[in-house]
């Protein structure tokens, strides 16, 4: 019970007739060894943890290590909450969640990588906005984490999660694909429309680089967490509204590999250019550093 | 390719930021400590590349402190481990060594002294997504990842030492996963290093031990 690529994953989604999660489920108990009770036990944990860190800081706000970031994920809230808001409320909530996601990681807090540190508020940021606005159970939200286990686990096998290797397309980017295919099995939607969307966003995020200011795991990273829950949630739209894509998401996962591993250097978690060789970021680090 | 399973994509379960800064620290600093008998009294953390660098951004020192209490990468402790440490009358201190390139980005060698006044120095790489190795004990290469729970024998290098480990763990019904032997030169101090699947019983370092030629055993259990 395995599975090397998406075309194998839908293979078996189809010869079973069962959903993404499920194969994913299935491969974790029978390939993993790892008992269907324990297995569920487990994400259960996840979710909880996903839940505290991105509600904590909306109440109270905490500064970074670095002192970079702090305070965003309120900020949004209360202008949600004020009616001013322009992104409807699935978004506006699912970019509050993701961007306080991020401001526990940096501040020591405790997160889930999904599939990384840096990347760690789109997956909940976009799922539990899911689960807010259209009343879905916490075993349905754990039930599509496993789909979004299933897309990660094919750019860890296949491509790179390490923005070191392959830029934020591989961090921000892969994480985006993955909120996008559970966001879809989330709604009703195929297999096949789950890795449609998964492609569409790498092919929406393809070349974006890893450029930390200072090093450091929170500015731009911070901001590239809201972006991909709105990439993701775009690719969701698109899929359901049944357009296919002509690249298929194995071909993307390659291409985005391809291009990763293109980047010049400093583009690639080193600090060394982009966002963080600007003016204003080096000034910044010199006072927080 | 060993498996991945879906929590190694969805997690590790961390405390932030940084899951090769932070939660592979306090991975190597877990093991380093599960290495040494008795309560530490002392602990100095030298920093290599990477580390050397941005540490305290990414709250390695926390991080690697709270390893060396035995904090797993989820405790929510970590974040206050000076204080924790000051507490419990560890000393500690942290060296950014930026001199030495030649090495992996991401390397902290750990200089425990126990209350016994026994010293030992760990090497460990942090390789991101909190996946660690340990790569010197006491100076001597070694390679083991704390993923398999770890009998560390350290012997003298003369011949039967290894023939008499594995019939102690054939007569305790260990499954043996991965076993290999290091050493500083021919005739000196080696290191046997085996790894199981399952929990190792609480009897195999003293039954090891009885050998002459055995001079410690470290049970590393997961």
């Amino acid at each position: 019970m395995d599975f090397k690529n998406a075309n194998e994953l839908l293979t078996l989604c189809k010869e079973q007739n069962i959903s993404i999660s499920e194969v994913m489920r299935n491969r974790e108990i029978i390939t993993g060894e790892c008992p269907a009770k324990e297995a569920d036990q487990k994400m259960a944990r996840v979710l909880e943890i996903m839940k505290e860190a991105a509600r904590s800081p909306i109440e109270k706000p905490i500064r970074s290590m670095g002192g970079l970031i702090g305070g965003e994920a309120q900020k949004l809230a209360q202008h949600s909450a004020s009616g001013q808001g322009l992104c409807g409320e699935l978004l506006e909530k699912a970019i509050t969640y993701a961007m306080a996601t991020l401001e526990t990681n940096a501040s020591m807090g405790l997160i889930v990588a999904s599939p990384t540190a840096g990347s760690a508020g789109i997956v909940p940021g976009l799922l539990l906005a899911f689960q807010e606005v259209y009343h879905f159970s916490d075993k349905e939200i754990q039930q599509v984490l496993f789909n979004a286990g299933a897309v990660g686990y094919l750019a860890m096998r296949n491509a790179t999660v390490a923005g070191a290797v392959g830029g934020c397309q591989a961090e921000v980017g892969v994480a985006s694909a993955m909120a996008a295919s559970a966001a879809v099995e989330l709604m009703g939607g195929t297999p096949k429309q789950c890795l449609d969307a998964a492609s569409t966003v790498l092919m929406n995020m393809l070349g974006l680089v890893c450029d930390p200011v200072g090093g450091l795991v929170e500015y731009p990273c911070q901001n590239r967490n809201a972006a991909g829950v709105a990439n993701a949630l775009i690719a969701a739209e698109m899929s359901l509204a049944g357009i296919s894509q002509l690249i298929p998401f194995d071909e993307m996962l390659e291409a985005m590999y391809k291009v990763g591993k293109r980047l010049p250097v400093e583009l690639r978690e080193t600090a060394l250019s982009g966002c963080a060789t600007t003016p204003s970021a080096c000034e910044a680090c010199h006072i927080h550093a | 390719m060993s498996f991945i399973s879906v929590f190694d994509v969805m997690g590790p379960n961390m405390i932030g930021p940084s899951s090769s800064h932070t939660a592979g620290a306090a991975r190597i600093a877990y093991l380093a400590q599960k290495m040494i008998n008795g309560p530490l009294a002392k602990v100095e953390f030298i920093l290599y590349g990477s580390f050397a660098r941005t540490y305290h951004g990414h709250g390695t020192d926390r991080a690697l402190l709270g390893g060396i209490m035995g904090f797993s990468t989820d405790d929510m402790r970590i974040r206050n481990s000076f204080e924790i440490a000051t507490e419990n009358g560890l000393k500690y201190s942290f060296t950014p060594n930026e001199e030495e390139t030649d090495i992996h980005p991401n390397t902290v060698d750990i200089i425990m002294t126990n209350t016994a006044d026994q010293e030992m120095t760990i090497r460990g790489e942090s390789l991101g997504g909190g996946k660690v190795h340990i790569t010197q004990i006491n100076h001597v290469e070694v390679d083991f990842t704390g993923e398999y729970s770890a009998i560390i024998v350290v012997q003298k290098d003369v011949p039967g030492v290894v023939a008499w480990i594995t019939s102690c763990l054939s007569d305790r019904r260990v499954n043996i996963a991965f076993m290999r032997l290091f050493r500083e030169s021919k005739g000196h101090t080696a290191y046997t290093i085996v790894e199981s699947d399952g929990k190792l019983p609480e009897e195999i370092a003293d039954t090891i031990r009885q050998n002459e030629h055995v001079l410690d055993v470290m049970v590393v259990q997961m």
